[in-house]
């Protein structure tokens, strides 16, 4: 089983406070590991640094993707190596169709992978393929990217960008919050069939809820920028019965 | 009726000729084209259809203007039940706009004016524009979205006169500016004058530049900053692009406006 992701002593600051103070971290091909942890320890922030966002600065410390050095990536670099994040805060685009869009990512992606260009035809019946998945409404696809669009609505259409673009190693931020019972099934079982023994995923929460439907290997608590226990699944159920103080 | 004034400097592109007018590629229009094309060209002052659904009219900046060219109407009376859209798509090196003046002078009239300017370096451009609302039920809507670059600057001064009389007036107004690098300047003035006490009247303005956050969430999913920075454009010129209800012309203003956002703002 290969490598995936390698964290070693990452150290990352924004407007010059320290969030991250020394993360380790590996993970394997086929792994899903969950980052649990109270507000502020770190957790959006370190899918933000490993996606690349520019507001904050690595300080210390060394992440490589596949091997290779990760941080002098940009974020398109980043994405077409095959990392995914699905933001906790999607953001609107006015004026841009879903469609649009990831034809331009998928695009992009494929130019720079060397690849030949999708087909009109090609492109529509992925795309189709992906919304079935994601039990998404055709009509869809000429929306707005996320405008006007439902909590839930912005996280689903999150997960069948991921869908579309069939990342390696995906990050879920906060997937969960502002999902009912009925999207939190669809956007899981969504999660759990892209998954295949190759890839990854990275699931940062703050609840239970979700790790029911997508069950992690390893469960990592991150406090104060800093992973402070590492477990398997067991360690879930002791979260929500103790909270995080007692750590 | 809707009409889509393109001021440009000489390059301007060829619209079907379904929509009412053929604009010619870089030639001055021939009215003989146009009475033929089903536009009729009554004086040098109003330009009125004959048929069709939309005129799309063009003043281009490097010929000397003439007869035979367009003359934007410098004022517009608008009678009992006239409605009246204009769309103006305003591209780099274009021509100065004359300053404009628009009277609601019949019940139930109502004007539209949507703009999108383009400014790239070294443009100077002013919208002036003045909308009377002198009887009672009209209504009047001006949306403005300046792209402004390089040393550009660009005014708009958009006044709204409500006379006494003209109760149940609905005029708005709003401006939008995105400022791309440090020497342009977009100003906006908007001036509401409204002597009338049941009305309803609003202006907006707003300034910015290009958001990061939406930047970072394109580039996350494999778009150069090039390609966001185009698609962040577009979204910005996109309301304006939308009233266009002709759907031929509209698809042609945005492949022309993406065309212009490429080559100079990206």
């Amino acid at each position: 089983m290969n490598t995936l992701l390698e964290i070693k002593d990452l150290h990352a600051t924004i407007q010059g406070k320290e969030i991250l103070k020394g993360i380790n971290l590996t993970i394997r091909e086929g792994e899903i590991h969950a980052i649990m942890g109270p507000n502020g320890a770190g957790k959006s922030t370190l899918g933000a640094v490993l996606t690349g966002k520019p507001q904050y600065e690595v300080t210390q410390g060394e992440v490589l993707f596949k091997g290779q050095d990760l941080l002098a990536m940009s974020p398109e670099e980043r994405s077409w190596a095959g990392l995914f994040l699905s933001f906790q805060y999607p953001v609107e685009i006015p004026g841009v169709s879903i469609t649009n869009f990831m034809k331009t990512a998928l695009s992009c992606r494929r130019k720079a992978q060397g690849l030949p260009e999708l087909s009109p035809a090609e492109f529509l019946a992925l795309r189709k393929e992906k919304m079935a998945l994601l039990q998404m409404k055709q009509e869809f696809a000429k929306r707005e990217v996320n405008v006007g669009f439902s909590g839930g609505e912005k996280k689903r259409n999150e997960i069948f960008q991921m869908a579309m673009l069939d990342p390696d190693l995906s990050i879920l931020d906060e997937t969960d919050s502002g999902l009912d019972v009925d999207a939190l099934r669809i956007v899981a079982d969504g999660v759990n069939k892209l998954h295949t023994p190759q890839k990854a995923s990275i699931v940062i929460t703050h609840y239970q809820r979700l790790l029911d439907y997508i069950v992690p290997d390893f469960v990592h608590i991150l406090k104060d920028g800093r992973i402070i226990k590492t477990a398997g699944r067991e360690l879930v159920a002791e979260i929500e019965e103790k909270g995080y103080e007692g750590l | 009726m809707e009409q889509i004034w393109i001021f440009d400097n000489g390059s301007v592109r060829s619209f079907p000729a379904a929509c009412g007018l053929a604009v010619a590629s870089g030639s001055a229009v021939d009215p003989a084209a146009c009475i033929s094309s089903g536009l009729a060209v009554a004086s040098d002052s109003a330009v009125r259809a004959a048929s069709g659904t939309c005129d799309v009219l063009a003043q281009d900046s490097t010929r000397p203007a003439s007869a035979a060219q367009y003359t934007l109407p410098q004022e517009i009376y608008l009678s009992e039940g006239e409605q009246l859209a204009w769309t103006f798509l305003i591209l780099p090196g274009a021509p100065s706009l004359p300053s404009l003046k628009v009277v609601l002078q019949g019940e139930h009239a109502d004007f539209s004016l949507n703009v999108l300017c383009l400014a790239g370096e070294k443009d100077r451009q002013t919208i002036e524009i003045e909308v009377v609302h002198a009887t009672p039920n009209a209504s009047s809507s001006q949306l403005v979205r300046c792209i402004a670059t390089g040393d550009s600057r660009v005014n708009f001064d958009g006044r709204i006169r409500v006379m006494p009389d003209a109760q149940k007036t609905q005029a708005y107004q709003s401006s939008h500016a995105l400022l791309l690098s440090e020497k342009a300047k977009i100003s906006a003035l908007p001036q509401l004058e409204i002597y009338a006490d049941d009305v309803k009247c609003s202006h907006g303005a707003s300034s910015g530049s290009l958001d990061e956050n939406e930047q970072f969430y394109m580039r996350s999913r494999g778009l150069t900053l090039e390609q966001a920075r185009l698609l962040q454009l577009h979204s910005f010129a996109w309301p304006v692009l939308q009233t266009v209800q002709n759907e031929t012309v509209r698809e042609e203003m945005v492949a022309r406006v993406d065309e212009v956002l490429t080559t100079f703002f990206v």
